[in-house]
């Protein structure tokens, strides 16, 4: 990867510990352990792979572009319980959104890192939504 | 009315601090604008052509009276001292600053309201019958299930960055008040053996393209809605398109997949999510339930001639609607004087609202999409005290359903996207038919105008509706006949070219006279007599006899 | 054939107030006739991007058409004329300062 990157846990900046994990491509994916899954690609594609993989990361291109919130609650509903990572533009403030949608962690550039240092999203409110509260059979 | 628990207000409090440290984030670089822009929106605040602009959610329209006066001093403390009622049942302040927004939230939250999800490419804040609870013919409050809808759409992790806005109306009663067709999602709760469900429609719209919703379900079981509409939402988010922005609400989705098949996506989203969705928690169902009983209503005797004067009965013809009690009304109180700007009230009379809404209507307040005010629930007792204090505040203008009772939106005067300027149209308009026994006699006319092609003043669905466009350099405004925004869903047709800034108000005068020439009886209204003729003799009153056989 | 070329000014809004400012080159000012004026494309880009370098200050820096009445640029669409004044409906905005 040209650009540096930071990972970022609900416990803060961390060390990337798939450093060492190849990523293929969804095109390139032969069965192993991680997968890069493109926002228009089918989730139920990856399905067959769900016990094997360990790592799935969905790209961010632009804040603006939510679709992979819908990419991961997908990936969870159909049962995937491994890592699912956000990768690229994702704001601090959306950082409680891609925790609730079934991301474990999110992955930006160290460009933007240094513009939304660690502080900013150890404040991230984390409490629960209205969602919880009305689904709470 | 739903009644916030700690939960709602903690929520509510968290979310004012949270917006008021972004604004510090954009104002130390730690925000882009591009970046800042959608979460100001998502609460509430655009950039409009002099100043910011605060959108305030009234949720499916309703307010109490201690929440009305609080956007009263809101208006007196932080903007002009007056706030403007919009098509989608909120109300707009024109001149924040930003840095006093975080303080009018706060402010705002004291009464239970805010501004979130008024903007952005999200699910709206959601609109529902005005009458909901009063009229008769209702199956049940549609106020309960956009209660339900407010609650898991508000923060909704998956749905907060779609490709465009989500707007969502509800109505409770086979006559359509909310314009159900016209919504991203229309519902309308329905019963079917003792059982209630709803009827959904997605995929209409106005704007550049407008579209007529489609039936998708006729009845859905209710312990199915979220499960449906997560389905919608999924399928719409990851499939609906982002590369150009005129192209991404759903309808045009609904348009370029087709209904059928893209019906057959949410079916098999939907049943992915009807396994997985836990069942909806009964106490806060319960809570919502009763917040929306009926008020207990006063029994009186009375007399229905104390206190008649031929104004109070003119008034009570044109400004009431029946309610489901024989001895009560809805009172819709105009926001539409004469040569005013439609949906503004000054800060007093927003008070004086309040106060009568206390002292004579059970406390209940409403927006109506067509920019007025509403009191549901109103004792016919207490017409004669109503109408005075209306008359005293400025607020008896009995024009309601007629020509002057204009819905536009804020135009040029005030919106950075706007074309060309809507508001003083409506004013001219008013004024060249301002005696209201001329006005009764035209009947019921709805005009609508809109400054930009994105149609915020519902001119596609107007019985005259008026778009102004820039045409180099120049406003100009195009004029379409027929709309309905009922339940009788039609978009207007367009006449022809357009007219200049001044030769609009003669054009709409020369229409009415074309109506009033050519109708049978005074009962034939000018909607009726549209669909008898067509476009014919109204394009000959516009263009001459030479233009109306050459289009 | 392509038009003349139309002399510019840059123009934003205020970032924290909101309302309509014109870029003097350098500074801002709340008055559209002491705007700084480029007279050539390259000008325009020039004048765009050093009015684009206080993104704290400005929201939606861009450039306007503009003419120049004795010598100072004067707005020449009628959304540019609005936006030096204020709404039409109430005595609000500029006109009113």
């Amino acid at each position: 990867m040209t650009d540096q990157t930071q990972i970022i846990t609900p416990e803060g900046f961390a060390e990337d510990r798939f450093a060492e994990t190849p990523v293929p491509t969804l095109e390139d994916y032969r069965g192993g352990v991680a997968v890069f899954l493109p926002v228009n690609a089918d989730p139920a594609s990856l399905a067959p792979h769900f016990s094997v993989l360990s790592l799935i990361v969905v790209p961010f291109a632009s804040s603006a572009d939510g679709r992979g919130f819908s990419l991961a609650a997908a990936l969870r509903a159909q049962g995937y319980k491994g890592h699912l990572r956000a990768r690229g533009h994702i704001l601090v403030d959306q950082f409680r959104a891609a925790l609730r949608s079934g991301f474990n962690d999110v992955e930006i550039t160290t460009t933007q890192a240094a513009r939304n240092p660690e502080a900013q999203w150890r404040a991230v409110p984390l409490g629960t939504g209205y969602q919880s509260r009305l689904f709470a059979a | 009315m739903y009644t916030y628990t700690d939960f709602d207000r903690d929520f509510l409090r968290a979310r004012v601090a949270e917006f008021r440290d972004q604004v510090a984030r954009r104002v130390d670089g730690s925000l882009t604008e591009d970046e800042f822009k959608p979460l100001r929106l998502m609460n509430g605040v655009y950039l409009q052509l002099h100043a910011y602009m605060l959108r305030v959610a009234i949720p499916y329209g309703t307010l109490r009276s201690a929440q009305m006066r609080k956007l009263a001093e809101i208006a007196d403390r932080w903007d002009k001292g007056y706030g403007h009622f919009t098509t989608r049942q909120n109300i707009q302040f024109n001149w924040p600053k930003l840095s006093d927004v975080p303080d009018m939230l706060d402010a705002l939250a004291d009464v239970d309201m805010h501004a979130i999800q008024t903007s952005g490419n999200c699910i709206r804040n959601v609109t529902a019958d005005h009458f909901a609870g009063a009229t008769p013919g209702e199956v049940e409050d549609p106020r309960i299930t956009a209660e339900l809808i407010r609650q898991w759409s508000t923060d909704h992790p998956e749905f907060a960055y779609l490709p465009r806005k989500f707007k969502l109306a509800v109505t409770g009663t086979e006559e359509d008040r909310a314009v159900i067709r016209f919504h991203d999602i229309g519902i309308r709760v329905r019963q079917q053996n003792g059982e209630i469900g709803y009827q959904v429609v997605i995929g209409g719209g106005l704007g550049r393209t407008p579209m007529i919703g489609k039936v998708v379900r006729d009845f859905l079981p209710r312990a199915d809605l979220f499960a449906y509409l997560e389905a919608i939402l999924k399928v719409y988010n990851l499939s609906g398109r982002r590369d150009n922005k005129y192209k991404a609400r759903i309808k045009i989705l609904v348009h370029e997949t087709g209904v059928e098949e893209l019906k057959a996506r949410i079916e098999g989203a939907f049943e992915t999510q009807k396994r997985l969705l836990p069942d909806l928690n009964p106490d806060v169902v319960n809570r919502i339930h009763e917040s929306f009983a009926p008020p207990a209503f006063k029994e009186t005797d009375f007399d229905p001639n104390t206190g008649q004067t031929p104004p109070l009965q003119a008034f009570i013809d044109t400004n009431t609607h029946p309610h489901k009690r024989a001895d009560h009304l809805s009172v819709t109180v105009s926001i539409k004087p004469i040569g005013g700007t439609p949906g503004d009230a000054t800060s007093d009379q927003m008070r004086a609202l309040a106060d009568i809404a206390e002292t004579h209507a059970y406390d209940e307040l409403r927006i109506s999409h067509e920019q007025n005010v509403i009191l549901p629930h109103v004792h016919r007792a207490n017409l004669p005290a109503i109408y005075a204090a209306l008359r005293d505040a400025g607020l008896a203008t009995a024009n309601i359903g007629l020509i002057s009772d204009i819905i536009a939106c804020p135009g040029m005067d005030y919106c950075a996207l706007a074309t060309a300027r809507s508001i003083p149209i409506a004013q001219q308009i008013g004024e060249a038919f301002s005696d209201l026994d001329a006005q009764h006699d035209i009947g019921p006319l709805k005009i609508k105008i809109s400054g930009c092609i994105n149609a915020c003043g519902h001119h596609h669905v107007g019985h005259i509706g008026i778009l102004g466009l820039d045409r180099a350099g120049v406003e100009n405004y195009q004029i379409t006949l027929g709309g309905d925004g009922t339940e009788d869903a039609t978009l207007g047709a367009r006449t022809g070219p357009g007219f200049a800034y001044d030769e609009i108000v003669p054009a709409v005068e020369r229409l009415i006279e074309t109506y009033l020439d050519h109708r049978s009886s005074p009962d034939e209204t000018f909607l009726a007599l549209y669909r008898r003729l067509g476009l014919a003799p109204f394009k000959a009153a516009l263009y001459g006899d030479t233009h109306a056989k050459a289009a | 054939m392509p038009r003349p070329f139309a002399p510019k000014i840059a123009t934003a809004n205020h970032l924290l107030e909101g309302d309509v400012i014109y870029f003097t080159d350098p500074g801002w000012s709340r008055d559209h006739s002491d705007a700084a004026v480029a007279q050539t494309v390259a000008e325009a880009d020039a004048l765009l991007a050093r009015a684009s370098q206080e993104p704290h200050l400005t929201v939606g820096v861009y450039l306007a058409d503009a003419a120049l009445v004795d010598g100072r640029p004067a707005p020449t669409h009628f959304r540019e004329a609005f936006r030096t004044c204020g709404p039409s409906n109430y005595f609000h905005g500029k006109q009113a300062e």
